[in-house]
Protein backbone atom coordinates (compact mmCIF):
# COMPACT_ATOMS: atom_id res chain seq x y z
CA UNK A 1 0.00 0.00 0.00
CA UNK A 2 1.01 3.63 -0.40
CA UNK A 3 2.66 5.23 2.58
CA UNK A 4 4.34 8.56 3.30
CA UNK A 5 8.13 8.70 3.04
CA UNK A 6 10.55 11.52 3.59
CA UNK A 7 13.88 12.04 1.87
CA UNK A 8 16.04 13.67 4.51
CA UNK A 9 18.55 14.83 1.91
CA UNK A 10 15.85 17.14 0.54
CA UNK A 11 13.96 18.08 3.73
CA UNK A 12 14.61 21.74 4.51
CA UNK A 13 13.23 21.54 8.04
CA UNK A 14 10.78 24.32 7.12
CA UNK A 15 7.86 22.79 9.11
CA UNK A 16 5.37 23.64 6.34
CA UNK A 17 4.15 20.02 6.47
CA UNK A 18 3.10 20.59 10.07
CA UNK A 19 1.00 23.62 9.08
CA UNK A 20 -0.50 21.90 6.05
CA UNK A 21 -1.38 18.89 8.20
CA UNK A 22 -2.99 20.96 10.94
CA UNK A 23 -4.96 22.91 8.35
CA UNK A 24 -6.06 19.81 6.46
CA UNK A 25 -7.40 18.28 9.65
CA UNK A 26 -8.94 21.46 11.04
CA UNK A 27 -12.11 21.15 9.01
CA UNK A 28 -11.85 24.88 8.27
CA UNK A 29 -11.71 26.49 4.81
CA UNK A 30 -9.49 29.40 5.68
CA UNK A 31 -5.87 28.78 6.66
CA UNK A 32 -5.52 31.94 8.71
CA UNK A 33 -8.45 31.19 10.99
CA UNK A 34 -7.28 27.58 11.32
CA UNK A 35 -3.68 28.35 12.20
CA UNK A 36 -2.90 31.98 12.93
CA UNK A 37 -2.17 32.72 16.56
CA UNK A 38 -3.21 29.21 17.60
CA UNK A 39 -1.27 26.30 18.99
CA UNK A 40 -1.31 23.70 16.25
CA UNK A 41 -1.54 19.94 16.68
CA UNK A 42 -0.12 18.44 13.49
CA UNK A 43 0.02 14.69 12.88
CA UNK A 44 3.43 15.00 11.26
CA UNK A 45 6.41 16.70 12.85
CA UNK A 46 9.93 17.64 11.86
CA UNK A 47 12.92 16.33 13.79
CA UNK A 48 16.59 16.81 13.09
CA UNK A 49 20.01 17.95 14.19
CA UNK A 50 23.12 19.43 12.63
CA UNK A 51 21.36 20.55 9.48
CA UNK A 52 19.72 17.16 8.80
CA UNK A 53 15.92 17.22 8.99
CA UNK A 54 13.15 14.73 8.42
CA UNK A 55 9.40 14.68 8.93
CA UNK A 56 7.91 11.87 11.01
CA UNK A 57 4.38 10.54 10.66
CA UNK A 58 2.69 7.17 11.21
CA UNK A 59 4.42 4.29 9.40
CA UNK A 60 1.18 2.27 9.22
CA UNK A 61 3.27 -0.73 10.29
CA UNK A 62 2.50 -4.23 9.10
CA UNK A 63 2.35 -5.29 12.75
CA UNK A 64 1.40 -2.15 14.68
CA UNK A 65 2.23 -2.24 18.38
CA UNK A 66 -0.12 0.66 19.09
CA UNK A 67 -3.13 -1.36 17.91
CA UNK A 68 -2.22 -4.27 20.17
CA UNK A 69 -1.36 -2.04 23.12
CA UNK A 70 -4.26 0.41 23.21
CA UNK A 71 -5.99 -0.02 26.57
CA UNK A 72 -9.20 1.46 25.20
CA UNK A 73 -9.45 -0.68 22.06
CA UNK A 74 -9.48 2.65 20.21
CA UNK A 75 -6.81 1.95 17.59
CA UNK A 76 -7.47 -0.36 14.68
CA UNK A 77 -6.08 -1.11 11.28
CA UNK A 78 -8.47 -1.13 8.35
CA UNK A 79 -7.40 -1.54 4.73
CA UNK A 80 -3.79 -0.96 5.77
CA UNK A 81 -4.48 2.32 7.55
CA UNK A 82 -3.96 2.58 11.30
CA UNK A 83 -6.79 4.69 12.70
CA UNK A 84 -7.82 6.08 16.08
CA UNK A 85 -11.39 6.23 17.27
CA UNK A 86 -11.02 9.46 19.23
CA UNK A 87 -14.38 8.93 20.94
CA UNK A 88 -12.99 5.83 22.64
CA UNK A 89 -9.53 7.21 23.43
CA UNK A 90 -9.04 8.18 27.09
CA UNK A 91 -5.66 9.86 26.55
CA UNK A 92 -3.56 7.40 28.58
CA UNK A 93 -0.61 7.75 26.14
CA UNK A 94 0.15 4.02 26.08
CA UNK A 95 0.45 4.30 22.29
CA UNK A 96 3.13 6.97 22.76
CA UNK A 97 4.96 4.61 25.11
CA UNK A 98 5.01 1.77 22.56
CA UNK A 99 5.42 3.45 19.16
CA UNK A 100 9.11 3.09 18.18
CA UNK A 101 8.81 5.94 15.68
CA UNK A 102 7.36 8.66 17.89
CA UNK A 103 4.44 9.02 15.50
CA UNK A 104 1.53 9.67 17.88
CA UNK A 105 0.74 12.72 19.98
CA UNK A 106 -2.27 14.10 21.81
CA UNK A 107 -4.56 16.52 20.03
CA UNK A 108 -6.16 19.65 21.40
CA UNK A 109 -8.67 17.89 23.67
CA UNK A 110 -6.23 15.28 25.00
CA UNK A 111 -7.41 12.42 22.78
CA UNK A 112 -4.61 11.01 20.68
CA UNK A 113 -4.23 11.67 17.00
CA UNK A 114 -2.03 10.38 14.26
CA UNK A 115 -1.61 10.49 10.50
CA UNK A 116 -4.49 8.78 8.72
CA UNK A 117 -3.15 9.72 5.27
CA UNK A 118 -5.76 12.48 4.83
CA UNK A 119 -8.22 9.78 3.82
CA UNK A 120 -10.74 10.93 6.43
CA UNK A 121 -10.59 14.66 5.70
CA UNK A 122 -11.52 16.60 2.60
CA UNK A 123 -8.02 16.48 1.08
CA UNK A 124 -8.23 12.91 -0.11
CA UNK A 125 -4.44 12.78 -0.46
CA UNK A 126 -1.80 13.65 2.14
CA UNK A 127 -1.59 17.44 2.49
CA UNK A 128 1.98 17.24 3.78
CA UNK A 129 3.03 15.67 0.47
CA UNK A 130 1.11 18.08 -1.74
CA UNK A 131 2.46 21.07 0.13
CA UNK A 132 6.11 20.09 0.53
CA UNK A 133 8.02 22.83 -1.33
CA UNK A 134 11.02 20.64 -2.07
CA UNK A 135 9.33 17.36 -2.90
CA UNK A 136 10.98 15.80 0.15
CA UNK A 137 7.80 14.04 1.28
CA UNK A 138 6.28 11.50 -1.07
CA UNK A 139 3.28 9.18 -1.02
CA UNK A 140 4.06 5.95 -2.81
CA UNK A 141 4.39 2.17 -2.71
CA UNK A 142 7.69 0.85 -1.37
CA UNK A 143 9.11 -2.41 -0.15
CA UNK A 144 11.04 -2.65 3.12
CA UNK A 145 14.26 -0.65 2.99
CA UNK A 146 17.31 -2.74 3.86
CA UNK B 1 -12.19 -29.31 12.73
CA UNK B 2 -9.99 -28.27 15.60
CA UNK B 3 -11.62 -27.34 18.90
CA UNK B 4 -10.12 -24.40 20.78
CA UNK B 5 -11.06 -23.43 24.32
CA UNK B 6 -10.06 -20.19 26.00
CA UNK B 7 -10.53 -19.76 29.75
CA UNK B 8 -11.09 -16.08 30.43
CA UNK B 9 -12.66 -13.30 28.38
CA UNK B 10 -10.25 -10.41 28.69
CA UNK B 11 -7.80 -8.85 26.28
CA UNK B 12 -5.51 -11.91 26.26
CA UNK B 13 -8.50 -13.95 25.07
CA UNK B 14 -9.12 -11.51 22.23
CA UNK B 15 -5.45 -11.70 21.27
CA UNK B 16 -5.77 -15.48 21.32
CA UNK B 17 -8.92 -15.50 19.17
CA UNK B 18 -7.31 -13.18 16.63
CA UNK B 19 -4.14 -15.26 16.70
CA UNK B 20 -6.09 -18.46 16.05
CA UNK B 21 -8.04 -16.86 13.22
CA UNK B 22 -4.85 -15.62 11.57
CA UNK B 23 -3.93 -19.27 11.04
CA UNK B 24 -7.21 -21.20 11.15
CA UNK B 25 -10.40 -19.69 9.81
CA UNK B 26 -12.60 -22.68 10.53
CA UNK B 27 -11.82 -24.20 13.96
CA UNK B 28 -14.41 -24.00 16.69
CA UNK B 29 -13.54 -21.46 19.42
CA UNK B 30 -15.26 -21.45 22.80
CA UNK B 31 -14.53 -18.79 25.42
CA UNK B 32 -15.35 -19.38 29.08
CA UNK B 33 -16.27 -16.04 30.63
CA UNK B 34 -16.85 -15.97 34.38
CA UNK B 35 -17.87 -12.34 34.04
CA UNK B 36 -21.30 -11.81 32.47
CA UNK B 37 -20.05 -9.07 30.12
CA UNK B 38 -18.68 -8.96 26.60
CA UNK B 39 -14.96 -8.23 26.62
CA UNK B 40 -14.35 -4.72 27.93
CA UNK B 41 -11.32 -2.56 28.60
CA UNK B 42 -10.51 -3.48 32.17
CA UNK B 43 -8.07 -0.59 32.75
CA UNK B 44 -10.88 1.84 31.90
CA UNK B 45 -12.98 1.17 34.98
CA UNK B 46 -11.51 4.22 36.73
CA UNK B 47 -12.17 6.31 33.61
CA UNK B 48 -15.75 5.06 33.75
CA UNK B 49 -16.16 6.38 37.30
CA UNK B 50 -14.54 9.62 36.20
CA UNK B 51 -17.01 9.98 33.32
CA UNK B 52 -14.32 9.86 30.63
CA UNK B 53 -15.86 6.80 29.04
CA UNK B 54 -19.11 4.88 29.30
CA UNK B 55 -20.25 1.27 29.15
CA UNK B 56 -20.65 1.41 25.38
CA UNK B 57 -17.34 3.05 24.52
CA UNK B 58 -15.34 0.87 26.91
CA UNK B 59 -16.18 -2.25 24.91
CA UNK B 60 -12.85 -3.61 23.69
CA UNK B 61 -14.28 -4.76 20.36
CA UNK B 62 -17.40 -3.64 18.54
CA UNK B 63 -20.67 -5.55 18.65
CA UNK B 64 -20.00 -7.54 15.49
CA UNK B 65 -16.69 -8.95 16.74
CA UNK B 66 -17.86 -12.38 17.91
CA UNK B 67 -19.92 -12.96 14.79
CA UNK B 68 -17.04 -11.86 12.57
CA UNK B 69 -14.51 -14.17 14.19
CA UNK B 70 -17.00 -17.01 14.66
CA UNK B 71 -16.60 -17.63 18.34
CA UNK B 72 -18.93 -18.80 21.11
CA UNK B 73 -18.73 -17.19 24.55
CA UNK B 74 -20.24 -18.94 27.55
CA UNK B 75 -21.03 -16.15 29.97
CA UNK B 76 -21.34 -16.54 33.72
CA UNK B 77 -19.66 -19.94 33.67
CA UNK B 78 -16.43 -20.81 35.47
CA UNK B 79 -13.78 -23.31 34.51
CA UNK B 80 -13.30 -25.59 37.51
CA UNK B 81 -10.70 -28.11 36.44
CA UNK B 82 -8.52 -29.07 33.51
CA UNK B 83 -8.03 -32.75 32.73
CA UNK B 84 -4.88 -32.76 30.60
CA UNK B 85 -5.14 -36.50 29.83
CA UNK B 86 -8.76 -36.49 28.66
CA UNK B 87 -8.22 -32.95 27.29
CA UNK B 88 -11.37 -31.56 28.82
CA UNK B 89 -12.30 -28.57 30.95
CA UNK B 90 -14.90 -29.07 33.67
CA UNK B 91 -17.29 -26.13 33.89
CA UNK B 92 -19.35 -24.81 36.79
CA UNK B 93 -22.58 -25.67 34.92
CA UNK B 94 -21.59 -29.34 34.94
CA UNK B 95 -20.43 -29.53 31.33
CA UNK B 96 -17.17 -31.18 30.25
CA UNK B 97 -15.75 -29.20 27.36
CA UNK B 98 -13.31 -31.07 25.12
CA UNK B 99 -10.37 -29.23 23.56
CA UNK B 100 -7.62 -29.88 21.08
CA UNK B 101 -5.79 -26.76 22.24
CA UNK B 102 -6.49 -24.75 25.38
CA UNK B 103 -5.45 -21.25 26.41
CA UNK B 104 -5.64 -20.26 30.06
CA UNK B 105 -6.17 -16.52 30.12
CA UNK B 106 -7.73 -16.46 33.55
CA UNK B 107 -6.30 -13.16 34.74
CA UNK B 108 -5.65 -12.34 38.34
CA UNK B 109 -7.62 -11.84 41.52
CA UNK B 110 -7.39 -9.20 44.21
CA UNK B 111 -5.11 -10.23 47.02
CA UNK B 112 -6.74 -9.73 50.42
CA UNK B 113 -4.36 -10.21 53.32
CA UNK B 114 -6.02 -11.09 56.63
CA UNK B 115 -7.05 -7.84 58.30
CA UNK B 116 -8.51 -7.55 61.77
CA UNK B 117 -12.18 -6.65 61.81
CA UNK B 118 -12.60 -6.53 58.02
CA UNK B 119 -15.74 -8.64 58.29
CA UNK B 120 -17.43 -5.84 60.25
CA UNK B 121 -17.14 -3.36 57.34
CA UNK B 122 -20.43 -3.26 55.41
CA UNK B 123 -19.31 -1.29 52.33
CA UNK B 124 -16.04 -2.76 51.13
CA UNK B 125 -14.95 -3.23 47.55
CA UNK B 126 -12.11 -4.42 45.41
CA UNK B 127 -11.39 -2.55 42.17
CA UNK B 128 -10.56 -4.87 39.36
CA UNK B 129 -13.65 -5.67 37.35
CA UNK B 130 -16.47 -3.74 35.77
CA UNK B 131 -18.84 -5.19 38.36
CA UNK B 132 -16.51 -3.91 41.09
CA UNK B 133 -16.72 -0.42 39.60
CA UNK B 134 -20.51 -0.57 39.19
CA UNK B 135 -20.94 -1.76 42.80
CA UNK B 136 -18.63 0.97 44.07
CA UNK B 137 -20.55 3.54 42.06
CA UNK B 138 -23.77 2.43 43.77
CA UNK B 139 -22.21 2.80 47.22
CA UNK B 140 -20.79 6.33 46.96
CA UNK B 141 -22.46 9.67 47.57
CA UNK B 142 -21.03 13.18 47.12
CA UNK B 143 -20.38 13.17 50.87
CA UNK B 144 -18.71 9.76 51.11
CA UNK B 145 -15.46 9.43 53.00
CA UNK B 146 -13.45 6.82 51.14
CA UNK B 147 -10.50 4.91 52.50
CA UNK B 148 -8.36 3.18 49.89
CA UNK B 149 -5.90 0.59 51.14
CA UNK B 150 -3.07 0.47 48.63
CA UNK B 151 -1.25 3.29 46.83
CA UNK B 152 -0.36 1.28 43.73
CA UNK B 153 -1.71 1.74 40.22
CA UNK B 154 -5.13 0.31 41.06
CA UNK B 155 -5.57 2.28 44.28
CA UNK B 156 -4.49 5.60 42.80
CA UNK B 157 -6.51 5.22 39.58
CA UNK B 158 -9.49 4.40 41.79
CA UNK B 159 -8.81 7.58 43.78
CA UNK B 160 -8.74 9.63 40.59
CA UNK B 161 -11.94 8.03 39.30
CA UNK B 162 -13.78 8.73 42.57
CA UNK B 163 -12.32 12.17 43.21
CA UNK B 164 -15.11 14.36 41.78
CA UNK B 165 -17.86 12.08 43.08
CA UNK B 166 -17.08 11.74 46.79
CA UNK B 167 -16.36 14.00 49.74
CA UNK B 168 -12.97 12.88 50.92
CA UNK B 169 -10.35 10.31 49.95
CA UNK B 170 -7.61 8.87 52.16
CA UNK B 171 -5.08 6.42 50.74
CA UNK B 172 -2.87 4.31 52.97
CA UNK B 173 -0.04 1.97 52.09
CA UNK B 174 2.49 -0.07 53.99
CA UNK B 175 5.17 1.20 51.60
CA UNK B 176 6.70 4.56 52.36
CA UNK B 177 5.82 5.97 48.93
CA UNK B 178 3.14 5.84 46.25
CA UNK B 179 3.51 3.52 43.23
CA UNK B 180 6.40 1.83 45.00
CA UNK B 181 6.64 -0.96 42.42
CA UNK B 182 7.38 1.40 39.52
CA UNK B 183 8.72 4.70 40.90
CA UNK B 184 11.83 5.75 42.77
CA UNK B 185 11.47 7.89 45.89
CA UNK B 186 11.85 11.28 44.17
CA UNK B 187 9.37 10.46 41.40
CA UNK B 188 6.92 9.08 43.94
CA UNK B 189 7.20 12.27 45.97
CA UNK B 190 6.28 14.33 42.89
CA UNK B 191 3.24 12.22 42.13
CA UNK B 192 2.16 12.27 45.76
CA UNK B 193 2.45 16.06 45.92
CA UNK B 194 0.36 16.38 42.75
CA UNK B 195 -2.34 14.12 44.18
CA UNK B 196 -2.27 15.90 47.53
CA UNK B 197 -2.85 19.18 45.68
CA UNK B 198 -6.16 17.64 44.54
CA UNK B 199 -7.11 17.06 48.17
CA UNK B 200 -6.26 13.36 48.40
CA UNK B 201 -4.72 12.51 51.75
CA UNK B 202 -1.98 9.90 52.22
CA UNK B 203 -0.96 7.74 55.15
CA UNK B 204 2.21 6.03 53.97
CA UNK B 205 4.41 3.61 55.84
CA UNK B 206 1.25 2.82 57.75
CA UNK B 207 -1.33 0.06 57.76
CA UNK B 208 -4.66 -0.74 59.34
CA UNK B 209 -4.41 -2.42 62.74
CA UNK B 210 -8.14 -2.89 63.23
CA UNK B 211 -11.24 -2.20 61.15
CA UNK B 212 -14.56 -1.29 62.63
CA UNK B 213 -17.75 -0.70 60.63
CA UNK B 214 -16.92 2.91 59.81
CA UNK B 215 -13.42 3.62 60.98
CA UNK B 216 -9.96 2.16 60.82
CA UNK B 217 -7.40 2.29 63.57
CA UNK B 218 -3.98 2.60 62.00
CA UNK B 219 -0.76 1.10 63.34
CA UNK B 220 0.49 4.67 63.74
CA UNK B 221 -2.32 5.28 66.22
CA UNK B 222 -4.39 7.48 63.93
CA UNK B 223 -8.09 6.79 63.47
CA UNK B 224 -9.50 7.17 59.95
CA UNK B 225 -13.29 7.41 59.70
CA UNK B 226 -14.78 6.17 56.41
CA UNK B 227 -18.07 5.27 54.74
CA UNK B 228 -16.66 3.25 51.87
CA UNK B 229 -13.57 1.04 51.89
CA UNK B 230 -11.62 0.05 48.77
CA UNK B 231 -9.06 -2.76 49.05
CA UNK B 232 -6.34 -2.36 46.44
CA UNK B 233 -3.46 -4.12 48.11
CA UNK B 234 -2.42 -6.12 45.09
CA UNK B 235 -3.38 -8.95 42.78
CA UNK B 236 -2.43 -12.61 42.47
CA UNK B 237 -2.27 -14.47 39.15
CA UNK B 238 -4.97 -17.12 38.82
CA UNK B 239 -2.75 -20.17 38.58
CA UNK B 240 -4.78 -22.84 40.34
CA UNK B 241 -6.36 -24.52 37.27
CA UNK B 242 -2.96 -25.27 35.77
CA UNK B 243 -1.30 -26.02 39.08
CA UNK B 244 -3.97 -28.54 40.07
CA UNK B 245 -3.70 -30.19 36.66
CA UNK B 246 0.01 -30.75 37.29
CA UNK B 247 1.41 -27.85 35.27
CA UNK B 248 4.38 -25.86 36.49
CA UNK B 249 3.63 -22.60 38.23
CA UNK B 250 5.63 -20.07 40.16
CA UNK B 251 4.06 -16.71 40.95
CA UNK B 252 2.24 -17.16 37.66
CA UNK B 253 1.71 -20.01 35.21
CA UNK B 254 5.13 -20.68 33.70
CA UNK B 255 5.22 -20.34 29.93
CA UNK B 256 7.92 -20.58 27.31
CA UNK B 257 8.45 -18.13 24.43
CA UNK B 258 5.65 -19.90 22.52
CA UNK B 259 3.28 -19.32 25.47
CA UNK B 260 3.15 -23.10 26.10
CA UNK B 261 2.72 -24.32 29.67
CA UNK B 262 4.29 -27.59 30.75
CA UNK B 263 0.97 -29.35 30.03
CA UNK B 264 0.56 -30.66 26.47
CA UNK B 265 -1.54 -28.39 24.21
CA UNK B 266 -2.19 -26.01 27.09
CA UNK B 267 -1.06 -22.42 26.67
CA UNK B 268 -1.33 -19.43 28.98
CA UNK B 269 -1.37 -15.69 28.39
CA UNK B 270 -1.98 -12.42 30.19
CA UNK B 271 -2.03 -11.57 33.87
CA UNK B 272 -2.07 -15.22 34.98
CA UNK B 273 1.08 -16.09 33.04
CA UNK B 274 4.74 -15.75 33.89
CA UNK B 275 6.73 -15.31 30.69
CA UNK B 276 10.09 -14.00 29.70
CA UNK B 277 10.91 -10.41 30.66
CA UNK B 278 13.59 -9.26 28.27
CA UNK B 279 14.61 -6.33 30.45
CA UNK B 280 15.78 -8.57 33.29
CA UNK B 281 16.41 -11.87 31.48
CA UNK B 282 14.12 -13.88 33.75
CA UNK B 283 10.49 -14.97 33.77
CA UNK B 284 8.19 -12.47 35.43
CA UNK B 285 4.48 -11.81 35.61
CA UNK B 286 3.92 -8.81 33.33
CA UNK B 287 0.36 -7.89 34.20
CA UNK B 288 -0.07 -5.26 31.50
CA UNK B 289 -2.65 -4.97 28.78
CA UNK B 290 -0.21 -4.80 25.84
CA UNK B 291 1.59 -7.94 26.99
CA UNK B 292 -1.75 -9.68 27.53
CA UNK B 293 -2.72 -9.07 23.91
CA UNK B 294 0.70 -9.97 22.53
CA UNK B 295 0.96 -13.16 24.58
CA UNK B 296 -2.59 -14.13 23.72
CA UNK B 297 -1.96 -13.59 20.03
CA UNK B 298 1.23 -15.68 20.05
CA UNK B 299 -0.58 -18.44 21.97
CA UNK B 300 -3.41 -18.41 19.44
CA UNK B 301 -1.11 -18.71 16.44
CA UNK B 302 0.67 -21.66 18.04
CA UNK B 303 -2.58 -23.34 19.09
CA UNK B 304 -3.66 -23.22 15.46
CA UNK B 305 -0.46 -24.94 14.34
CA UNK B 306 1.39 -21.80 13.33
CA UNK B 307 4.70 -20.64 14.67
CA UNK B 308 4.88 -17.54 16.84
CA UNK B 309 7.09 -16.52 19.68
CA UNK B 310 6.88 -13.54 21.97
CA UNK B 311 10.07 -12.97 23.87
CA UNK B 312 10.11 -9.20 23.90
CA UNK B 313 7.86 -8.52 26.85
CA UNK B 314 9.05 -5.86 29.25
CA UNK B 315 7.35 -4.13 32.15
CA UNK B 316 5.96 -0.76 31.06
CA UNK B 317 3.36 1.70 32.21
CA UNK B 318 1.84 4.87 30.86
CA UNK B 319 -0.48 6.43 33.34
CA UNK B 320 -1.84 9.85 34.15
CA UNK B 321 -3.27 11.37 37.29
CA UNK B 322 -5.16 14.67 37.05
CA UNK B 323 -3.20 15.74 33.97
CA UNK B 324 0.23 14.60 35.19
CA UNK B 325 1.54 11.88 32.88
CA UNK B 326 4.16 9.38 33.87
CA UNK B 327 5.78 6.59 31.92
CA UNK B 328 8.05 3.82 33.10
CA UNK B 329 9.63 0.82 31.41
CA UNK B 330 12.12 -1.94 31.97
CA UNK B 331 13.97 -2.90 35.10
CA UNK B 332 15.89 -0.18 36.86
CA UNK B 333 19.22 -1.91 36.67
CA UNK B 334 22.60 -0.18 36.44
CA UNK B 335 23.83 3.39 36.51
CA UNK B 336 21.20 6.11 36.98
CA UNK B 337 21.31 9.06 34.64
CA UNK B 338 19.27 12.04 35.79
CA UNK B 339 18.19 14.29 32.94
CA UNK B 340 15.52 16.58 34.33
CA UNK B 341 14.52 19.42 32.06
CA UNK B 342 12.14 22.18 33.01
CA UNK B 343 9.19 20.59 34.77
CA UNK B 344 10.07 17.10 33.54
CA UNK B 345 11.60 14.42 35.77
CA UNK B 346 13.63 11.93 33.76
CA UNK B 347 15.72 9.00 34.94
CA UNK B 348 17.48 6.58 32.62
CA UNK B 349 19.08 3.33 33.78
CA UNK B 350 22.11 2.14 31.86
CA UNK B 351 24.10 -1.07 32.12
CA UNK B 352 26.58 -2.77 29.75
CA UNK B 353 26.01 -0.25 26.96
CA UNK B 354 22.24 -0.84 27.07
CA UNK B 355 19.26 1.16 28.31
CA UNK B 356 17.62 -1.11 30.90
CA UNK B 357 14.76 1.17 31.88
CA UNK B 358 13.45 4.68 32.46
CA UNK B 359 11.13 6.79 34.57
CA UNK B 360 9.54 9.90 33.07
CA UNK B 361 7.18 12.38 34.68
CA UNK B 362 6.25 14.88 32.00
CA UNK B 363 8.60 15.00 29.01
CA UNK B 364 6.88 11.93 27.60
CA UNK B 365 6.80 12.98 23.93
CA UNK B 366 7.89 10.14 21.61
CA UNK B 367 8.89 8.02 24.64
CA UNK B 368 8.30 4.87 22.56
CA UNK B 369 11.72 5.52 21.07
CA UNK B 370 13.16 4.78 24.53
CA UNK B 371 10.88 1.79 25.06
CA UNK B 372 12.05 0.28 21.77
CA UNK B 373 15.66 0.73 22.88
CA UNK B 374 14.94 -1.19 26.08
CA UNK B 375 13.02 -3.88 24.20
CA UNK B 376 15.56 -4.22 21.38
CA UNK B 377 18.59 -3.81 23.65
CA UNK B 378 20.04 -1.18 21.33
CA UNK B 379 23.79 -0.71 21.95
CA UNK B 380 24.14 2.84 23.26
CA UNK B 381 27.41 3.46 21.45
CA UNK B 382 25.43 3.32 18.19
CA UNK B 383 23.21 6.27 19.16
CA UNK B 384 23.63 9.87 20.32
CA UNK B 385 22.58 9.09 23.86
CA UNK B 386 23.17 12.56 25.27
CA UNK B 387 20.75 13.92 22.65
CA UNK B 388 18.24 11.24 23.65
CA UNK B 389 18.38 12.12 27.32
CA UNK B 390 17.33 15.66 26.43
CA UNK B 391 14.50 14.51 24.11
CA UNK B 392 13.39 11.31 22.43
CA UNK B 393 14.20 11.72 18.74
CA UNK B 394 15.15 9.52 15.82
CA UNK B 395 17.80 12.15 15.01
CA UNK B 396 19.91 10.27 17.57
CA UNK B 397 20.15 7.25 15.29
CA UNK B 398 22.50 6.77 12.35
CA UNK B 399 21.29 7.66 8.84
CA UNK B 400 21.29 3.95 7.99
CA UNK B 401 18.92 3.15 10.85
CA UNK B 402 16.69 6.05 9.86
CA UNK B 403 16.58 4.80 6.28
CA UNK B 404 15.46 1.40 7.52
CA UNK B 405 12.78 2.90 9.74
CA UNK B 406 11.48 5.71 7.56
CA UNK B 407 12.62 4.83 4.04
CA UNK B 408 10.55 1.72 3.44
CA UNK B 409 7.62 -0.36 4.63
CA UNK B 410 7.89 -1.48 8.27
Amino acid sequence: MKRIYVNEAWCLGCHLCEYNCAFANSGLRDMASALKGRQIYPRIHVEGKDGVFFAVSCRHCDDPLCVKSCIAGAISKTDGVVQINREKCVGCLTCVLVCPYGALAPGENGAMQKCELCLQNSCGAPACVTGCPNGAIVYEEREAAV
Amino acid sequence: MKRYVIIGNGVAAVGCIEGIRSADGAGEITVISAEPHPVYCRPLISYYLEGKTDLQRMQYRDGSFLANVGCTVRYGVRAQAIDPQAKTVALSDGAQLPYDALCVAAGSSPFLPPMQGLETVPRKFTFQTLDDALALEQAITPESRVLIVGAGLIGLKCAEGLHARVGRITVCDLADRVLSSILDAAAAARVQKHLEAQGIRFLLGDSVAQFSADFAEMKSGETVPFDVLVLAVGVRPNTSLVKEAGGETDRGILIDERMATTLPDVYAAGDCAQGYDRSCGARRVLALLPNAYLQGHAAGVNMAGGCASFDRGIPMNSIGFFGLHLMTAGSYDGEVIAADSGEAYKRFFVKDDRLTGFILIGGTDRAGIYTAMVREQTPLHTVDFSLLTSAATSAAFSPAVRTERFGGAV
